[in-house]
């Protein structure tokens, strides 16, 4: 695994009047829902241990209750543990004092809101240079990158606007120019495209990807939707009640998901547009001239395929043949498995 | 059966006593510290006297022109405008110029008075619970004891003059702003503010940056609320030694002159339409931004 940006380690929260006393039951095994009747409180993470790969995309993605946003608000301190750690590029965050918080939080980290929390009386202008202008930085200097990212996300000529003028999606391009002109490494996205529709979320989730691939920054996106999360996501975490269910590549989920609830959760999904050739490939060679790089996923390679004129076709990794596939074995791969019986493809 | 049919009263000595002990108290305090209480607020004296003086050493074309001017930046409103100046002139014509000027200066003292420690007040209490659970009650009794029983400590404190007056109309109008100034504060959207706080901004500047301009609307109304209330104290405040169209009021109310008191009470009002409708004029037009819509 390269670099480790973020280090989440045995996170509680527990909300309620004396949450520190509650971590030793949550431990021996009390559940959520005991927890709640037994006690009054109330579990908001369980032992979460996550470790963020650095420059890569990294999904947190449950449902509503599940603790995702309670997490992401670790991260920057907005909320404070009950106990645990939370390591940034190995420093403590949770050992920091006010003032090396607000500094941290200046520089190292920004983040995008569901609802955008834009400044209402501030132009577009003025809210993408608010990070900056907590800074203190230069007025001059402040517009000039304010105005490059303003650029970047295609809001040219909104700049004198206030944000109610603007539509949702716009808003909320606002809010990732101003995430974005802090040039922090990290940027927590928290439901970031939620409150958009469908077309807009697309929109939003594409000029997200286009940025990374430029700017390479640690992303931590948390949703509920599990499409946008194996759309964008590098590496994916699933909570449920406040505990890490899950983790691993789209891919890996996909294939072997941990329990029931994953199972649910994948079982509509477009199977397609995650499994990569490699996940439904054989062993063995084909005689076909259609070659295949291991990666394509498989909504690409099908077109490819019926193009061609072929049913069969040569996988390769880096220009060498490492195998083959069949048209049968991809559409295996994206039908629906059936019952709780493990996933049928031959997985690695 | 005596117990249920008679209040177990106080003994009336007993109750002689404790009133008489509490006014001996508070006359010897007034006389040790009246005169450094006094001092005080000298400057504030000095302030409106030279106020009311300057209105009435300008012309009064010029201070129609000053009335005008102000109502414009406030409201933007043609309307407003002709209004104002329709209105002075017909006060002047009927003679009341002075004593509209005495009262001009003193609301426009005691706004002043209101805004300065009632703002800082309301955030303070905005802050703090705890604060906020001691403060309401206080303010509840300013707006709620009769205005007389509070100008009798005001009087045996600082005597009858402009000053007393002054604390008179600032007790009864200082709670509105007070008030708004806090709900204001605490209504800011959450989210805008977490999101202050992601950024990394110092309490400070999410004060001056994000809280008190979003509570500004809120704000803004304290502050109609306060101006209004200060002129209704006019009356009053005349009672005691205040100059302004509060006096011939007085002098209405113990002749009998309808005419007199009729003009005089008509021209508090026409005061109170135009500093009402200006500032909430105002107040609208900072919220602009709230307001939808593509274009400028």
């Amino acid at each position: 695994m390269s670099e480790v940006k973020v280090s989440i380690k045995n996170l509680y929260k527990i909300f309620g009047s004396n949450g520190k006393a509650m971590v030793q039951h949550v431990e021996n095994g009390c559940s959520k829902a005991d927890l709640l009747n037994d006690y009054k409180h109330v579990l908001g993470l369980s032992n979460v241990n996550i470790d963020i790969p650095a420059r890569k995309i990294q999904v947190i993605m449950g449902l509503s209750g599940s603790g995702k946003s309670t997490l992401i608000r670790h991260l920057n301190r907005l909320i404070e543990p009950t106990s645990g750690e939370v390591l940034i590029d190995g420093e403590n965050v949770l050992a920091m004092s006010d003032e090396q918080l607000r500094d941290f939080r200046r520089s190292k980290m920004s983040m995008v809101f569901q609802k955008f929390a834009l400044l209402p009386h501030r132009t577009v202008l003025d809210n993408v240079c608010y990070g900056l202008k907590v800074k203190k930085l230069p007025v001059p200097e402040q517009h000039e990158r304010a105005q490059r990212w303003i650029d970047r996300v295609g809001l040219t000529g909104f700049e004198a606007n206030f944000p109610a003028q603007l539509s949702g999606g716009m808003q909320q391009r606002v809010g990732l120019a101003r995430a974005l002109a802090t040039d922090a490494e990290i940027l927590l996205m928290d439901e970031a495209f939620s409150a958009l529709d469908p077309l807009i979320r697309n929109d939003m989730q594409d000029i997200l990807l286009d940025l990374q691939e430029e700017l390479h920054k640690t992303i931590i996106f948390i949703t509920h939707d599990l499409d946008e999360a194996l759309r964008i996501g590098d590496n994916i975490v699933i909570l449920r009640d406040g505990a890490v269910i899950q983790q691993g590549t789209p891919q890996e989920i996909v294939l072997n998901p941990a329990d029931d609830y994953v199972r649910d959760f994948i079982k509509d999904i477009n199977r397609a547009r995650v499994l990569q050739v490699s996940a439904v490939m054989e062993e063995g060679t084909s005689s076909s001239d259609l070659t295949l790089d291991h990666k394509m996923i498989l909504e690409d390679a099908l077109p490819m395929m019926s193009d061609s004129g072929v049913t069969e076709a040569t996988v390769t990794r880096d220009g060498a043949a490492i195998g083959k596939v069949t048209l049968g074995d991809m559409i295996g791969g994206i039908a629906r498995p059936k019952g709780h019986g493990q996933s049928e493809t031959t997985y690695r | 059966m005596d117990f249920l049919s008679e209040f177990p009263e106080m003994g009336r000595q007993d109750l002689r006593d404790l009133k008489k002990g509490i006014d001996q108290s508070f006359r010897e305090f007034s006389r040790a510290n009246g005169d450094s209480i006094e001092g005080f607020f000298e400057p504030l004296l000095h302030f409106m006297v030279g106020l009311e003086k300057l209105m009435l050493t300008i012309p009064w074309p010029f201070m129609i022109l000053i009335f005008a001017a102000l109502a414009w930046l406030g409201s933007r409103s043609l309307w407003l405008v002709l209004g104002t100046i329709a209105s002075f002139l017909l006060i002047g014509y009927l003679g009341m110029w002075e004593n509209t000027m005495a009262t001009v200066a003193i609301i426009s003292v005691a706004t002043i008075v209101c805004i300065g420690v009632g703002i800082p007040i309301g955030i303070l209490m905005a802050r703090s619970d705890r604060l906020q659970t001691a403060i309401t009650p206080i303010l509840d009794v300013m707006q709620t004891i009769p205005s007389f029983v509070y100008l009798i400590p005001i009087i045996m404190l600082l005597g009858i003059g402009k000053v007393p007056g002054l604390l008179a109309v600032c007790v009864y109008a200082l709670p509105p702003i007070v008030r708004l100034t806090n709900l204001g504060i605490r209504l800011v959207d959450k989210e805008v503010l977490e999101a202050a706080d992601a950024f990394g901004a110092s309490p400070r500047q999410k004060l001056f940056d994000v809280q008190i301009p979003l509570a500004l609307p809120n704000i803004f109304a304290g502050v109609n609320q306060t101006i209004m209330m200060a002129l209704a104290m006019v009356v009053i405040a005349s009672m005691i030694g205040v100059k302004g169209l509060g006096v011939p009021v007085l002098r209405a109310i113990s002749n009998q002159y309808l005419a007199l008191g009729l003009m005089n009470g008509l021209a508090i009002v026409a005061l109170a339409i135009i500093f009402d409708r200006v500032s909430q004029a105002y107040g609208k037009r900072l919220q602009k931004h709230r307001q939808g819509g593509h274009g400028v």
